[in-house]
């Protein structure tokens, strides 16, 4: 079953891992996100993270189930954290498992790559000499957009 | 008639324009575009919202020429950065 959340507690690993696995599985895989002491050659003391939790939990869930069809398994788990972070806390923590080891690898990548597009979550670096910058972002895909029309249709070579 | 929406704003917006919800009344028949017009033309510090921002309507992304319902729940989504 899929489990999201976005939350400011501390992201219980093994409750994710808990969370994912059956007497199918074959592989169970834990992919945490980790507060770094540096950026760009700049020293890093700590992170603030903020959500519009409410959404960032629904797409959070679309993630998933997007990531769930390939996995050929329901089993995913992911939390990402808001609030004050320091160097060493977990960020995020995505818990996947699947009959094959490639399958959960594949899905992942896929959720951690599509949290960074398209989760409405935002961090500000706080840099050891006292300065804080918010860090530059994605727009997330079709986001922004003027209206639908503007949307290329998807077309083969050479019927456009 | 108009249509009362509220707006939301995260991160760097919400830094630079010093609050993070605001009521708006709107004509009725705006759109999010119209939306933005009327928060950009109030002039500083809301000229710094970009023209074509990244919106979500009811936490879903939206486009701009979607148009508002009232009680419309509109956030204004600097580029993200989660993970």
């Amino acid at each position: 079953m899929i489990f999201t959340e976005v939350s400011p507690d501390p992201i219980d690993t093994a409750a994710l891992l808990a969370e994912v696995g059956s007497n199918e599985d074959g592989a169970a895989l834990l992919f945490i996100g980790v507060v770094r002491d540096h950026a760009e050659g700049r020293k890093v003391k700590g992170m603030r993270y903020d959500a519009y939790s409410e959404m960032a939990t629904e797409v959070l869930r679309e993630i998933a189930l997007e990531a769930s069809i390939p996995l050929g398994t329901d089993r995913i788990a992911v939390a990402h954290r808001f609030g004050e972070l320091k160097i060493g806390d977990i960020s995020v923590g995505i818990a996947v498992s699947s009959p094959h080891r490639a399958e959960a690898y594949e899905a992942s990548r896929f959720v951690i790559e599509e949290i960074k597009k398209r989760l409405p979550v935002w961090k500000k670096e706080h840099y050891l000499d006292g300065v804080s910058e918010w860090v530059e972002g994605t727009i997330p895909p079709g986001a922004g957009l003027e209206d639908s029309t503007h949307v290329a249709p998807l077309t083969d070579e050479g019927l456009a | 008639m108009s249509v009362a929406v509220r707006t939301l704003f995260f991160a760097a917006y919400r830094d630079r324009l010093g609050v993070s919800e605001l009521s708006i009344d709107l004509p009725s028949g705006s759109t999010v575009a119209d939306l933005v017009n009327e928060l950009r033309g109030r002039g500083a510090p809301f000229d710094m919202l970009p023209e074509k921002p990244a919106v979500a309507i009811n936490q879903t992304y939206s486009f701009l020429d979607e148009p508002l319902t009232a009680g419309d729940e509109v956030a204004f989504i600097p580029p993200v950065a989660g993970g």
